[in-house]
């Protein structure tokens, strides 16, 4: 019964994370209130012989008081939101010069490309990996989805990052592991028959060992 | 009681007493209560199916590793040696989605409630168009036979979510799915024109056939909320309409509208469908705010708290309801600049969900409560609808959602807010409506037993899902143990199996009571729970045409515990208050 | 391709009603069913005096292509299944000057013998075994799946209905049959990318695969002389003349050679035979 957010090993994770106990703490409050509140009715209003109903259509104070109250914390958490959106998604936040991988999708696999030697996606000494994302702990890096058919989509729980890969579209996500270790992609867009088992190796390194690696697997192919 | 007058117009309803044959009487029928009973019986029947899909899938999640019992009398393309294929947990996914959404919650709230009530509750005779009535009944009838033989044709049943994703569902060289998924597209349109031919039914109904004196803002919440929903219906269906016909499109004569190698694009289907889909929330939970309010006011013998702000909730949510659906597309691929507008204005409408909330507990205060079923159903959507409500900000929250889109959490707070919520209701009504409809009371104790088994079973299935999402389960995977990140909540999942059995197994006894009741149970009086509305002031059940003498309505729908009506705590909206006490002033 | 709609339309009712009768099992209640059910041995109704024996070998001439290794690392159980040379594809075998995986049948004949049994098709250690296999028409096919993970089994025929079924663990077997002759219908699956195999389907019984040493046998031909065809899916399509006589073997050989590699390979599109510079040439479809 491991009702928990996983181990968080990103950067965008740790403000996730943050807001995600923000509004678990503001909805447990008013969760609390209103059951609590509904409970306390039920037992205290409860029907009794020669007990008459409080005749009233309502107040208006009240009203204002429940409206004004939500409507206020909701459009800070909102603000809160947007802002924390703007830093992982907004066009601006998308790191210059990062480290790039295209991640391409297809039933049921997901094909890694990588930059290979010189550093650089989308050069001859690029090479492809099937199923298992390589990629170094502590710096930015970029992933660039696409689908070969259906709409997928790019799941690492410890690293809070999921993004549907569509085909016809490239989208360009980053991250930063704060962690090394080995992890899993999941699919998390229903993708056919195979959806379950749509799952890769994820290895985070550190920078040298990731560079052994990808020198490893270049001179290999 | 002997001072008790209610007036009406003086002038008779013309009564038609030309026999009638069974045929015309109750299986083609013009008459709205005939429809309404017809539309209950038939989702009732939707209900136990998708419910059954559901447990199949819920057998798969729990025992990935074993082999299904009872699979064997299955064909080869959804149980092989024994064990449930991915491809048919993939179809039970989406017909239960599909089932429980189209055939089951939206019919039953929308089909037999509108029909049912407002032509009673405003003190007309019958709809505005009896005869699009029915079809909008028949046209549903080749819809749920579409669906039901999806089942057994080469490929099996549509399996690309109940949201239908293009490629996935256009493709049927991708998703195995051809056949099947032609039907449900075809069953789709004619739900899609069953819907809207009822929407402009109970639309022009309420605008034009309200009884002299019914003026808006004395109408029942319940018609106020099936009227905003009859509009959301009308505005809202026909882009589900055409975007299926542009799948079924895709799908068999070669147009790419979806396919982006013929130029389309895939998230013009999720902008389409979500651009019905959101409404369509609202059009599965504001009947249902309608119901609660109705009951929670006659179990609370009290006016509804706020009766305006009721009103001007359901309208602004239905108003917001069109512009929040980029919140189901947050992670699309869609344009993140999209994201904070839709963000706020997803929290706006939790607003009015909210002021809803907290004035049906408003309503319960310094109340005198009778827990009877219906009441404890109403309480209980209250309770559970306010957890729904309130796990969606977590989702409106644009990072959060980035973790928590397309996992348990989601389908907890969908739970939350369409059983927890709609079904709650559902119950509550029938339970409540079910006198003047039949004629007979359904039986209390079974009801109250109902009542618990369901709260707890619910609960039981439904809130360890928040966890599990958390733990970070994708949605409609078939088997999670090859997943590192899930191990540990396995035995939550199986734990949520056992739930769901009970919560099944409990539709039953529900579903005992409902048919024994209709023929063994008491004989109802026109109005066992001394409520206000129009409806339980003629006979139970009410005759053809409804109404001995057009009823004249003077107040408001809630006038319970009125301090100048001494010698009971109820005041009919027909009822003159002068009448019933003179010693009272002219409200 | 996508045909068009209103034959479509008509055909989804009938398929509908059919499907549904049949409870959606496409595989069972076929005529190969039947007949698989029945010990009814194609010998027994021919006569041995009518009959003789189609004996072959594929030739290949040049270099043979290097065995392709297979990157099976993200599926460690089935990688363990392999020698210390790890995963190798089976798909195009030469060696010796012979080919494999060439599927031989008879064309312009049609009936014979009605289909015995089933044909096996198995997916072991994430490959198909065999990796080109022959049915009847209506013949059924059992597939199996002896790896203990997911395998999907997605068969794309042009002519008759694709079918893309799942087998989710081991010892699961399925099902299929095509009613429709069709060579050759590609299978894959989608969660190993390099798993492929084809399956010839014709209406008659006069069909074989060679074997790694190149080399097939097509018993029970009545006699006569027919035109032959070569099938591979590297290598391209090539026809043949036979002649049978009763109670006799004859010999057939193709000559496959390296400079083949990239051959047009027809698949499922109608034939056509014409006269080339190899002598007579199959392709189907028009094109060129």
């Amino acid at each position: 019964m491991d009702w928990s957010l996983p181990l968080n090993l990103s950067t965008q994770g740790v403000v996730i994370d943050r807001l995600f106990w923000i509004i678990a703490v503001l909805t447990g409050v008013a969760f609390i209130l209103v059951e609590a509140g509904i409970i306390w009715f039920s037992i205290k209003y409860r029907r009794r012989d020669g007990q008459k109903a409080h005749y009233t259509h309502g107040s208006k104070k009240a009203e204002i008081i429940w409206t004004a109250v939500p409507a206020v914390i909701l459009a800070v958490l909102g603000i809160y939101s947007g802002g924390v959106w703007a830093d992982i998604r907004g066009a601006s936040a998308l790191p210059q010069d990062a480290l790039t991988f295209n991640v391409v999708a297809k039933q049921f696999e997901w094909n890694i490309t990588y930059p290979g030697s010189d550093g650089r996606i989308d050069t001859a000494d690029d090479f492809v990996v099937r199923n298992q994302f390589h990629f170094p702990a502590n710096e930015p890096v970029i992933v660039r989805l696409e689908s070969e058919d259906v709409i997928h989509s790019f799941f690492v729980p410890e690293l809070r990052v999921k993004q549907d890969a569509v085909p016809g579209m490239t989208i360009p996500i980053w991250f930063e592991a704060t962690g090394t270790g080995e992890y899993q992609i999941a699919c998390a867009e229903l993708c056919g028959l195979g959806h379950y088992s749509m799952d890769a190796q994820v290895v985070i390194h550190d920078r040298a060992d990731f560079d052994a690696w990808s020198a490893g697997q270049a001179a290999g192919n | 009681m002997a001072t008790i007058v209610a007036e009406g117009t003086g002038q008779a309803i013309l009564e038609e007493h030309h026999p009638q044959t069974f045929l015309r009487k109750y299986m083609f029928s013009t008459d709205h209560k005939i429809i309404a009973i017809q539309f209950l019986i038939y989702t009732l029947f939707f209900l136990m199916i998708g419910g059954f899909l559901a447990i199949m899938m819920r057998y798969q999640i729990a025992w990935p590793d074993q082999t299904l019992p009872g699979g064997g009398i299955l064909p080869e393309s959804m149980v092989a040696s024994g064990y449930m294929l991915p491809e048919f947990y993939n179809s039970l996914v989406t017909m239960h989605g599909s089932i429980m959404v189209f055939l089951a919650i939206m019919p039953m709230l929308v089909g037999v409630y509108a029909n049912y009530l407002i032509p009673l509750q405003i003190g007309a005779d019958d709809m505005a168009f009896p005869r699009l009535n029915m079809m909008s009944f028949w046209l549903m009838v080749p819809a749920g036979l579409l669906t039901l033989a999806s089942f057994f044709v080469v490929g099996g049943a549509a399996s690309s979510g109940w949201t239908l994703y293009a490629p996935l569902s256009a493709r049927p060289d991708l998703s195995g799915v051809e056949l099947g998924q032609i039907y449900w597209l075809l069953a789709l349109v004619l739900i899609g024109l069953s819907s809207i031919l009822g929407s402009v039914n109970y639309i022009t109904t309420v605008i034009n056939m309200r009884a002299p004196g019914m003026t808006w803002f004395r109408m029942p919440l319940t018609v106020w909320a099936l009227f905003i929903t009859a509009i959301l219906g009308l505005l809202a269906m026909p882009v589900l309409s055409a975007a299926g016909i542009m799948l079924l499109f895709d799908q068999t004569i070669g147009t790419t509208f979806f396919l982006p190698e013929g130029g389309g694009q895939p998230l013009l289907w999720q902008h389409l469908f979500w651009f019905f889909g959101h409404p369509e929330v609202y059009i599965l939970i504001l009947p249902a705010m309608g119901f609660t309010s109705e009951i929670i006011a006659a179990g609370s013998r009290k006016p509804v708290f706020g009766y305006h702000a009721m009103v001007w909730a359901i309208i602004s949510i239905a108003f917001l309801g069109f512009v929040v659906w980029g919140h189901h597309m947050f992670q699309s691929g869609m344009n993140p600049m999209l994201g904070l507008s839709f963000t706020i204005s997803t929290l706006l409408i939790a607003v009015p969900s909210a002021i809803k909330t907290f004035n049906w507990m408003g309503t319960m205060w310094r109340g005198n409560l009778h827990f009877h079923t219906a009441m404890l159903f109403a309480v209980g959507f209250v309770a559970m609808f306010a957890i729904g409500g309130l796990s969606g900000i977590f989702m409106a929250s644009t990072p959060v959602d980035i973790y928590i889109h397309d996992t348990y959490f989601i389908v907890a707070h969908i739970h939350y807010v369409l059983f927890g919520g709609s079904l709650f209701a559902l119950f509550g009504a029938i339970y409540y409506w079910f006198p003047k409809m039949f004629g007979r009371m359904m039986n209390e104790k079974l009801g109250k037993v109902h009542f618990w088994l369901t709260l707890i079973f619910f609960n039981l299935v439904f809130f360890p899902m928040h966890g599990v999402g958390m733990a970070g389960m994708m949605r409609r995977i078939y088997d999670s143990s090859g997943y590192a990140h899930l191990q540990g909540i396995q035995d939550t999942n199986a734990l949520i199996t056992f739930a769901a059995l009970g919560l099944y197994a409990s539709g039953f006894l529900f579903a005992f009571n409902f048919f024994w009741s209709m023929k063994k149970g008491k004989k109802a009086e026109a109005n066992p729970w001394n409520a206000t509305t129009l409806e339980w002031q003629t006979p139970s059940p009410p005759m053809h045409g409804n109404w001995a003498e057009t009823p004249v309505v003077y107040h408001g729908p809630h006038e319970f515990s009125h301090p100048d009506v001494e010698d009971k705590d109820w005041l009919a909206q027909n009822e003159r208050p002068d009448v019933v006490s003179p010693a009272g002033g002219g409200h | 391709m996508r045909s068009e709609f209103l034959k479509k339309v008509s055909v989804l009712v009938a398929a509908g009603a059919m499907a549904a009768c049949g409870g959606g099992d496409s595989g069972g209640g076929d005529p190969g069913g039947d007949a698989g059910g029945g010990e009814a041995p194609a010998a027994a109704q021919v006569d041995p005096a009518t009959v003789g024996t189609i004996s072959g070998t594929i030739n290949f001439a040049g270099d043979s292509p290097a065995p392709t290794a297979i990157d099976m690392s993200a599926e460690a159980d089935c990688a363990a299944g392999y020698g210390p040379d790890g995963p190798m594809s089976n798909n195009v075998i030469a060696a010796n000057g012979r080919l494999a995986n060439v599927f031989v049948h008879l064309t312009g004949v049609s009936g014979g013998p009605a289909p015995s049994g089933s044909v096996q098709l198995d997916q072991e250690n994430c490959r198909y075994m065999p990796h080109v296999l022959g049915v009847q028409v209506g013949q059924n096919i059992e597939i199996t799946n002896s790896d203990d993970l997911l395998h999907n089994i997605n068969a794309s025929p042009t002519e008759n209905r694709g079918f893309n079924i799942s087998q989710p663990r081991a010892g699961i077997t399925s099902n299929q049959s095509f009613p429709l002759a069709e060579v050759m219908v590609p299978v894959r699956c989608d969660v190993h990318g390099w798993m492929q195999a084809y399956i010839g389907v014709v209406d008659h019984p006069y069909f074989g695969v060679s074997g790694p040493d190149g080399s097939f046998t097509i018993p029970n031909v009545p006699a006569g002389t027919y035109t032959a065809e070569a099938w591979h899916e590297a290598y391209g399509a090539m026809s043949g003349s036979v002649t049978v006589t009763a109670g006799g073997t004859a010999t057939l050989s193709f000559d496959y050679s390296s400079d083949m590699a990239g051959a047009h390979v027809p698949l499922g599109e109608p034939l056509v035979i014409r006269h080339g510079e190899h002598g007579i040439e199959v392709h189907r479809g028009a094109q060129d």
